[in-house]
């Protein structure tokens, strides 16, 4: 009992100055940090690596963001979240954004009040079959077993597809995926369902991947993204354009390499000009800097550099691009006109 | 005619010397006779176990001798052993100041935490083993502050107040203990507060900054370190919190009885994971977002409930058990409640209750690692979350689950056998 009223004590003494919040861009300029909440571990889309900085996709966003508010892509605090902790973490005002795989639902958007800010990921549901098994499409599984985490969307997914084609499947139950690998492996399952991209990830660490395909149906859109508290439009616009911002440079062809030669002076292309803030007063209506896009398209590239570091086919995981081209490749990304 | 010196009837005139016993009576074959062979059906089950335990061997011991201890991911691993089977302990080497340490312990101040673990058997020794020189017992009274400064770092301010608070309690508690213990007690506590809350504006802003030991975050502990701090907190704290608990539900006081008996009640009945969630994501609610108490506080103060409630239960278990003789034996030389208590009561109690104190000390050890699920990394959470999900390391299940069991194991049977030694030490029963 002394124990804890010496750490209450100590508490009240440590943490007696802070005060209740104000608008949340003004609280992370006050902090100088982003306090950004990932994956506990999603492979190429949040992991810390051997020496503990955190690398992923969904970490290049939160660098961005910090980036184009603070002008530091290392001003940001990972905060880690399991999904069972994720939402309440943002709630309560632990983080000021969440970038963790997410997908935008109707009764996220609306009933638990967050506010997605974008999509930076879509995915859909994928079945993973081994090669031996001799199906080359998902109508052919009448019958088999398979291996589904219980209490997500997928399950439910995974239900509607076999209903709907009227076909037969016996469900294997598991918890985690590092389960469902081992299950999968061991043969208890003909096939392994989950998001796409995870399957990718997870066929990429089979000591042979090539024995393994992943079928061409996808059952169900997933779009992950960014996501901010209800409430604060002000912060909801920042993250939103900072991606924005991040899949406009692709489209535009602003990289890394070319940023500072192109931020230099004007070019010829004016919302390539408005958007790196030479031109008009964007930054300024954001309530940030005239260079904010500059900063975050620097901290990691634009959303192809992102994607190609990160899970692109030339890492060991081997996303092809997809629904996540942009619209004039034949995807989906699209991002509002910089004006 | 008779050679009567020379037919004498045969008489030894000294003993044979001794044979050996014959060869099935002896040594490892009767041994073996016995225990292994006694029966035919013992013999059979003896074979089936010789045969199952080779065929483990054959399997885990290439496995293990086999092994690659140098590698940067998975994939070079397995070019490595080149189909062979062997496992993969490159990433053990690779990732051990983060199995260790957790994710993001600077790795310049490795030391400390080392040092904290080190001098953690020096602190333990004069509380475990009572035939050392009391005079160690001054490391114990030190250590809880030299390691919250060595882990936590930053200024040395505070827990030199802690430690300023802790003797105003004492010198209070011990001029006023004569006249009413509650009065000593109470006058204590107050006193201490009084020394942490004056304490705490002394303290000048920005201390942290320019200490001596950089100063880390809670939440950049982690790995094997954080379920060691867990554990040893916890139980530390939650042992003498537990006698209180017990000696209250027993209390003839109905405020104090019925106080002890709902928080016992209610805390046994909830599952230990629902007051992490409680600890992690409720209580962040109550506070304003920048001032919220510390996770690994908020951690600490959770599993610490739990564990007092259960030990004040084992430890009613050892009260139940004295015969009343006892307790009528302390009322008749005229001692007072807590002279009771403590002379006579408490050390026999406590005697009977050591089994099971252990018992659920191991198992709170081993619950450190259910923080895995409010996103704390201990070891299993940083083996289940960033290992496993970095591109280099995704997919080693094996070695990595197995060092932590062996962690573990290494610590809990150490528990075990300290707890028999302390048994048989304090025997003083004649059985």
């Amino acid at each position: 009992m002394k124990k804890t009223a010496f750490y209450g004590a100590l508490t009240v003494a440590g943490f007696a100055a802070s005060m209740a919040s104000a608008a949340t861009l003004d609280d992370v300029k006050e902090r100088g940090v982003l306090n950004c909440g990932v994956s506990t571990g999603l492979v190429g889309f949040a992991s810390p690596n051997a020496n503990g900085v955190w690398e992923g996709f969904d970490v290049g966003v939160c660098r961005a963001v910090a980036a184009a508010v603070l002008g530091d892509a290392e001003a940001v605090e990972f905060v880690p979240l399991t999904t069972k902790t994720r939402f309440t973490a943002l709630s309560a005002g632990e983080v000021d954004m969440l970038s963790r795989n997410t997908t935008w639902t109707f009764s996220r958007d609306v009933d638990l009040k967050l506010e997605f800010t974008g999509i930076n990921y879509y995915d859909g549901q994928g079945f993973m079959v081994p090669r031996d098994l001799g199906v080359s499409s998902a109508k052919e599984l009448d019958g088999a077993t398979v291996c589904i985490q219980t209490g997500t969307t997928t399950e439910l997914n995974l239900a509607d597809y076999f209903r709907s084609n009227n076909i037969s499947y016996e469900p294997v139950p598991i918890e985690t995926n590092a389960e469902a690998q081992q299950q999968y492996l061991a043969g208890a399952c003909d096939v392994y369902t989950t998001d796409a991209s995870a399957l990718a990830a997870t066929r990429a660490s089979f000591e042979a991947p090539g024995d393994h395909i992943v079928l061409p149906e996808i059952v169900s859109k997933e779009p992950l993204g960014p996501l901010v508290r209800h409430g604060d439009s002000d912060w909801g616009d920042v993250v939103r354009w900072t991606l924005n911002a991040l899949i406009a440079a692709e489209e535009l062809g602003v990289t890394s390499a070319n940023i500072e030669e192109l931020a230099a002076a004007p070019t010829g292309n004016p919302e390539v000009n408005r958007l790196l803030g030479t031109e008009g007063e964007l930054g300024a209506m954001l309530g940030l800097d005239a260079n904010w896009a500059v900063m975050a398209i620097s901290a990691g590239g634009n959303y192809a550099e992102l994607f190609e570091k990160n899970i692109g086919e030339n890492t060991p995981i081997g996303l092809a691009r997809g629904l996540n081209a942009q619209w004039t490749d034949g995807g989906l990304l699209y991002s509002p006109p910089f004006r | 005619m008779s050679d009567t010196s020379n037919t004498v009837a045969f008489v030894r005139t000294e003993t044979i010397p001794q044979m050996p016993p014959p060869a099935a009576e002896t040594g490892a074959i009767k041994w073996m006779r016995e225990n292994l062979f006694a029966s035919i059906p013992n013999a059979i089950l003896t074979l089936v176990s010789a045969y199952v335990i080779y065929s483990i061997l054959a399997g885990v011991l290439p496995w293990i001798f086999n092994g690659v201890w140098n590698a940067q991911t998975l994939a070079e691993c397995r070019e490595i052993l080149d189909g062979t089977s062997g496992a993969c302990f490159a990433v053990l080497t690779e990732r051990w100041p983060q199995l260790v340490f957790g994710l993001s312990y600077p790795a310049s101040e490795y030391w400390r935490p080392s040092l904290a673990f080190v001098l953690l058997f020096f602190a333990a020794a004069p509380v475990m083993f009572f035939d050392l020189p009391r005079k160690m017992l001054i490391i114990t009274l030190f250590y809880p502050f030299i390691t919250y400064w060595l882990l936590w770092g930053g200024t040395v301010l505070i827990p030199i107040l802690a430690f300023a608070g802790f003797v105003a309690g004492y010198l209070v508690y011990q001029r006023f203990v004569a006249g009413s213990f509650a009065a000593g007690f109470f006058g204590g506590v107050i006193a201490a507060m009084i020394v942490w809350y004056i304490g705490g504006f002394l303290i000048p802003d920005g201390a942290n900054q320019n200490a001596m030991l950089r100063p880390v975050a809670s939440r950049d502990m982690g790995g094997f370190m954080l379920n060691m701090m867990l554990g040893v907190t916890c139980v530390s704290l939650s042992i003498p919190i537990g006698i209180v608990l017990a000696l209250g539900r027993q209390s003839s006081m109905p405020l104090i009885k019925w106080i002890c008996v709902v928080f016992i009640e209610f805390i046994r009945g909830v599952p230990l994971i629902t007051l992490l969630f409680v600890a992690s994501v409720m209580l962040a609610y109550f506070f304003p977002p920048e001032s919220s108490v510390d996770l690994f506080l908020r951690v600490v103060i959770m599993i610490t409930m739990f564990s007092a409630a259960y030990i004040a239960e084992v430890i009613r278990g050892g009260l139940a058990a004295l015969p009343k003789g006892q307790y009528e034996a302390a009322d008749s030389l005229g001692l007072d409640y807590a002279q009771a208590m403590r002379l006579i009561i408490l050390p026999q109690a406590l005697k009977i209750s050591i089994p099971g104190i252990v018992n659920i000390a191991v198992g709170l050890f081993k619950d450190t690692t259910l923080v895995s699920v409010i996103s704390m990394f201990d070891i299993v959470g940083m083996i289940r979350g960033p290992i496993l999900s970095s591109t280099d390391w995704n997919g080693v299940y094996w070695e990595l689950l197995g060092f932590a069991a062996l962690l573990f194991f290494v610590t809990c049977y150490g528990i075990s056998q300290y707890s028999q030694w302390l048994e048989r030490r304090l025997a003083t029963d004649h059985r």
